[in-house]
Order: structure tokens, then sequence, then C-alpha cells
């Protein structure tokens, strides 16, 4: 039930990656942020990339979006490269691409309603009444249609969260990247979000990245997990392979370790050198 | 806000806009007068034409009735030659004059036609043959500065 | 510091200062570019007009009536003691429609339509919507910048008018009715001393050039500032200094190339 996939072939569970990102270096003047990084992301499974603050990973959704391009490597999307695409041809690909971000980045002078139906205006040539439909069926499926006239000053954060994955699979696009969905949300929001990402996983057969730090949300419902520090990959498999781990970075990161191979301490002097006591 | 209702408000807008400018041009500028009218061009070459500018009036019993195109100097005669836009509406015999006068007592100076008695008007590209300088503050003072020595000279002359 | 290292750190600086001058001629010159893809919408453009023209009506024209009024008082003042009190009109229109129209309207423009942009070109940027709508295939230059740059570029003209029109008219009030200026001769002498296209003319083209030199400096600024809070109080300051000073030096140039030969 896709609208955009008029040339796209049925969808297969073939060998080939929907995202593959080669051997990518990308950093800002002083600050190194990926260095030769890999990997592939398979078509329709939900894939979790996690690590803490810093390590890089909403930097690869920027990547994956040509938002940014890297100093090195290559990023293919269905087979096109997104880093070296011209306007045009990188438009064409964003527009099979949805993208959640963090607080929604919902348009704040626009209604609800209007922010879904956004991407329908401008990239379709649907009349007024059929996208009303999809803008519904679209709030239907994330729960908030009653909520389709309110502006977004009115709706809280967890809302907006909702309604910008709405507008996020307007067009019903073949791979979803979630940047932070859980943080800062209350158990019941988290609860409606991981499940919300689960089923339209599987209901429209999209790939979906997520970006995050929540472990247990993470584990409960993605298919394969990535686990990046320092701009690296240091670790990846299915939740069940990276529970059982005995890496000390995986394991600390996992079991939420305060102390371990990321150190507790932020480098001083001994403290009994600060505080002048002779040893 | 409504669509309908935001271009009401801004075609509102443009047009309050408009008639602001148009005020402006009508009852605070010249617009309405003279500006548009076709003219025909006159010459007429003068001694001394003071601080005569381009786009100075050019009266006829003090209506004005055209403008001053252009100044130039004749290095052959060495003369001012005044252009003089004409509005077509208005036709000078051949034989009349033009001075060159001052608006009030120290105003601008513009170009003043007495219009002479010949059954012809004088046509475009011809010149006005009758003219008369303006007349120069410094000139003025001096002619009656020598005028006053020369009075005291004759008194002294007649006193011997 | 020696002058070998005081020497790079000039040079470091001037490039930088370079490097900052170019991005934003480049900025400007998207701007103008993409002004005619977003004439294709143009509910886009009238909608910031709304924004930007009508909602600063009411102080342009509240601010032109009052220096309209004070014009013309202290313009009597001093005319009635040569016996010119008739060249009020004159006076109070050429005043108006010259410089203070033009300027005051901009310094004006620059504080409330101005600033608004800033702030909500930078809030934008800052809640990520410019690279949510990037990341939805819409060029926001194209949707966001370009209408807001018209719209200040087509209102600026209409509101210098009005400024310099209710000023005049509250010169009038004053003047005529109040004071006891002769009503003819403050509309006649004006008539034949303000030219059409030297005038007021020249004064809606500095309200132009003034008003392409505000938006362009509230968009970039905007565009420009630090994604958070602090930076985008900061840059709407910013704004009010630069558009400003910007607008007064172009003033000084473009008095002095059309108002230098009498």
């Amino acid at each position: 039930m896709s609208l955009l996939q008029a040339q796209r072939s049925p969808v297969a569970q073939t060998d080939d990656p929907l995202v593959s990102i080669q051997d990518v270096t990308f950093g800002y003047d002083s600050r190194v942020v990926l260095s030769h990084v890999s990997l592939d992301f398979a078509r329709g499974k939900l894939i979790a990339i996690m690590g803490s603050s810093g390590c890089g990973k909403t930097t690869l959704l920027r990547l994956i979006g040509g938002v940014v391009t890297p100093q090195s490597g290559r990023i293919l999307f269905s087979g096109a490269t997104v880093d070296t695409a011209d306007r045009a041809a990188l438009y064409a690909l964003r527009r099979r691409m949805g993208m959640l971000f963090q607080f929604g980045a919902l348009f704040t002078d626009l209604t609800v309603y209007d922010n879904v139906a956004f991407p329908l205006r401008e990239h379709t040539a649907l009349g007024e009444a059929m996208i009303r439909d999809i803008v519904l069926m679209k709030l239907d499926s994330v729960g908030l249609r009653g909520a389709a006239a309110l502006g977004i000053a009115q709706i809280s954060g967890g809302m907006a969260r909702r309604v910008a994955l709405a507008r996020a699979v307007a067009l019903d696009p073949e791979i979803i990247m979630y940047d932070e969905p859980f943080t800062g949300l209350d158990p019941i929001s988290l609860g409606v979000t991981a499940n919300l990402i689960r089923r339209l996983n599987d209901a429209t057969g999209a790939t979906s990245l997520i970006v995050s730090h929540d472990v247990e949300e993470c584990f409960q419902i993605c298919d394969y997990a990535y686990l990046m520090s320092a701009g690296r990959v240091i670790a990846h498999g299915t939740p069940k392979d990276l529970a059982a781990s005995e890496e000390p970075e995986v394991r600390q990161f996992i079991r939420g370790e305060p102390d371990g191979p990321v150190k507790f301490h932020y480098p001083a002097a001994p403290i009994a050198q600060e505080l002048g006591i002779s040893p | 806000m409504g669509k309908k209702q935001t271009e009401i408000l801004v075609g509102g807008f443009v047009v309050l806009g408009m008639l602001a400018i148009l005020f402006l041009a009508l009852k605070s500028a010249n617009l309405a007068s003279f500006s548009f009218n076709s003219t025909y061009r006159v010459l007429a070459r003068f001694d001394e034409i003071g601080g005569l500018k381009v786009q100075a009036p050019v009266k006829s019993a003090g209506v004005t009735v055209g403008r001053i195109a252009d100044i130039s100097f004749d290095n052959k005669t060495f003369q001012a030659v005044v252009s003089l836009d004409i509005d077509r509406h208005y036709a000078f015999p051949t034989d009349s004059s033009a001075k060159v006068l001052t608006a009030g007592l120290l105003g601008d100076k513009y170009v003043g036609i007495e219009a002479g008695g010949d059954d012809k008007n004088i046509q475009a590209g011809e010149s006005i043959k009758m003219t008369q300088s303006a007349i120069v503050l410094e000139n003025l003072i001096g002619q009656f500065l020598y005028n006053k020595a020369g009075d005291a000279g004759k008194d002294g002359a007649a006193k011997k | 510091m020696n002058p070998a290292d005081l020497a790079a750190a000039v040079g470091r600086a001037v490039i930088g200062q370079l490097a900052g001058l170019g991005h934003a001629a480049i900025f400007f010159a998207d701007l103008v570019r993409h002004m005619f893809s977003s004439l294709r919408r143009p509910y886009l453009t009238v909608a910031q007009i709304h924004a930007i023209g009508n909602r600063s009506l009411v102080i342009i024209a509240a601010s032109g009536a009052a220096v309209g009024l004070v014009l013309a008082l202290q313009g009597y003042l001093t005319l009635s003691r040569y016996g010119q009190a008739e060249s009020l009109g004159l006076l109070v229109a050429l005043a108006l429609v010259r410089e203070l129209g033009p300027v005051i309207t901009a310094l004006l423009y620059a504080g409330r339509a101005g600033t608004s942009l800033t702030a909500e070109i930078g809030l934008m940027k800052a809640g990520e919507q410019l690279v949510a709508m990037e990341m939805m295939a819409v060029d926001p230059r194209v949707r966001v910048l370009a209408p807001r740059f018209l719209a200040g570029v087509f209102a600026m003209p209409l509101l210098g008018a009005v400024f310099s029109a209710v000023g005049i008219l509250a010169a009038y009030i004053v003047g005529v009715w109040m004071i006891g200026v002769d009503e003819g001769q403050f509309w006649s002498q004006m008539q034949n001393g303000v030219d059409v296209v030297k005038d007021v003319g020249n004064g809606i083209i500095k309200t132009l050039v003034f008003g392409i030199a505000s938006t362009f400096i509230a968009l970039y600024v905007g565009y420009e500032s630090k994604a958070t809070p602090e930076g985008v109080a900061l840059a709407t300051t910013r704004t009010v200094v630069i558009s400003s000073l910007s607008v007064l030096f172009l003033d000084f140039i473009l008095t002095a190339l059309m108002f230098s030969s009498p």
C-alpha cells in the first residue's frame, strides 16, 4: 500500500542490504566522530544502533540522509550513492526515507493535521480529499486521530513524537530512522512507542533503524543491534548474543555498570595530592 | 487564520501602501502638473546666465510654460547656449525675447519669455534672437562703485 | 606576543572575516535565486507579507504621525523666526520623503519585523525543523527563507510610503488647524518643491534598498545562530544592531549619490 513504489520491484528478502556504509570516516575540524566504520543494514529488519553519548550514532543517521558528507568512504542507499548525489537525485532518495527526530521537529506554525499532510502536499499531486483520508489513517495508526486539529503547542512531548512518526511514514518510506525515540518518556509512553515501532516495521516491511542508548527497550523489539564507542563499532549481534557477551566494554554498557572500560572518574591527579595530605 | 482571510488582509495592506504612494506623488509633489506634456525645443544664447540650472522653469507672464533642457557653451561666440523645452500648447512669435530673471530677491534663476508682435510663430529648432543676460550681483556692485567714483570725479572736476 | 605570531593572528582574523563575508554573499545569492521558485507558490509569500507588513502597520503609522507632529512644531518654531512659516509644508514633506521616512521606517522594521524573522528562523533551526524539512526532500530555502525575503522587500516601500504620508497629514493637522499656517501655502509650496522622481522616487528606492538589506540580515543572522535559546536571543540583538548600522551607512551612500547635485 505504498504511494511511491511504482518502479520498485516486489519486496523480497534479498541479500543485498538496503543501506550500506562503506569505510566511512567523518569528523569536524578537531574531532573525529567516526573512523573507518562499515555497516550493512538488511531490508525489512529492525536494527538498533547503541552506544553512549558522543559515540557517533546520530551522525550515522545524518550520513545516511545525506545531511552531512563523509571525509572518506561511501554510503549507498538501495544501490545509489548518497554522499556524491546532486541535489535532485538526493531529494529523490530522501523521498524514500522517513526520519523521526529526537523531539519531533514538528513545524510549529502548522496544526497536527497539516504537519502530517506536509509531505503529501509537497510531493504528491493528490487532491485534498484523498490527502485527508491518508492523514487520518496515519494519525489513527499512532492513536492520535482525535488530535488532528490541535496546534503543536497544545500537545505533550510524547504526543509530538507520535505525530512526527505519523509524518515520517506519510509517504510509506522504505527506511524509517529513529533518533533517540525513547529518551525522556514515561513508562506508558515508552511501551506505546516501542510497540508502535515494531508494529510499523512488521506491517510495512520497511527497514527500521533505531539510534538509542535505552538497552532494555531496544533489545525487546530489535532483530539486530550494533554497539558503538568512540566512533567505532565494538560489537554487533542479536540481542541474545550481545546480552551473553563477555567483552568488558559490551558488558559494562549492557548492564549499565558505573565503572569499567569507561571510567567513572574524569582524569585527575590523585585525591591525596589535591587535598594536600602527604602520602 | 484562514487562507482567504490572510489574502484579504494582505490585499488591504497593499492597497493602503499604494494609496500612500499615490498621495505622496499627487498631493505633495508635482506629478499632477506639467511633466508629461509633449514639448518642442527652442534655443537661446546669452552672454551671462548667472546661476541658471537645467530643469529651471521657463515662464511667460509668470506662468510656467516649459523647462530648461540643456545648457552648453559655444566656444566660438563665447556665449551660453540654452535649450528650452516649451509645452506644445504654447506658441510664441519669432520676435519674442528671453530674459534670465531671479525668483524673488535672492532666489533661483529662471528664464522669462516676453511675447513679441510678429505674425509667424517660432518653430522647433529655431533660436530666440533677442535675449537679455542675467544680472550678476558682483557686476552690479562694481558698476555702482564705478559710477559713484565717476560722479565724485565729475563733481571734483566741476568744482575746479 | 612576537611579531610573527601577531601577524599570523591578524591574518587568520582577516581570512575569517573574508570567509564570513563570502558565506553571507552566497546566502544572499541563494535567496535571490530561490525567490523565483517560491513565486510559483504565491500563498507562502502572501502569508509572510501578512506577518511582516500588516503586523508592522500600526507601529509605522503611529511613528509616522508622531514624527510628523514633531516636525511641524519644530519646523514652525525655526521657520517663523525668518518669516518663512508658509514653507512649513515644503520642509516637512522634503524631510519625510527624502530621509526620515525611509530611515526611520527601516529602523523600526529592523526592530519589529527583523527580530521576529531572526527569532523564528533561529527557533526553527534549534528545533531541527529546517533539517527535518531537508530530510523530507523540501528545500527550506525555497519554502521558508525566500518567501520571507520576498515579503520583506515588497512590504518595506509600502511601509515607508505610509510613514511619510501619515507624517505629512499629521503635520498638516498640527500646522494648519492648530498653529494656523495658511492651508493654501502649505500645500502649494510643497507641491512646487517636492519632485516626484527625484524626491518621492528616490525615497522609495531607499526603502527598497533598506528592505533588501534588513530582511537579508535578519534571515542570515537567524539561519547562522547557534541552536540554543541563548543563541537565538543573541541573534535577535545582533540583527537589530547590524541592520540599523547598515541602514544608516547605506543611507549616507544613497543620499550622496542621489542628492549631491541640486
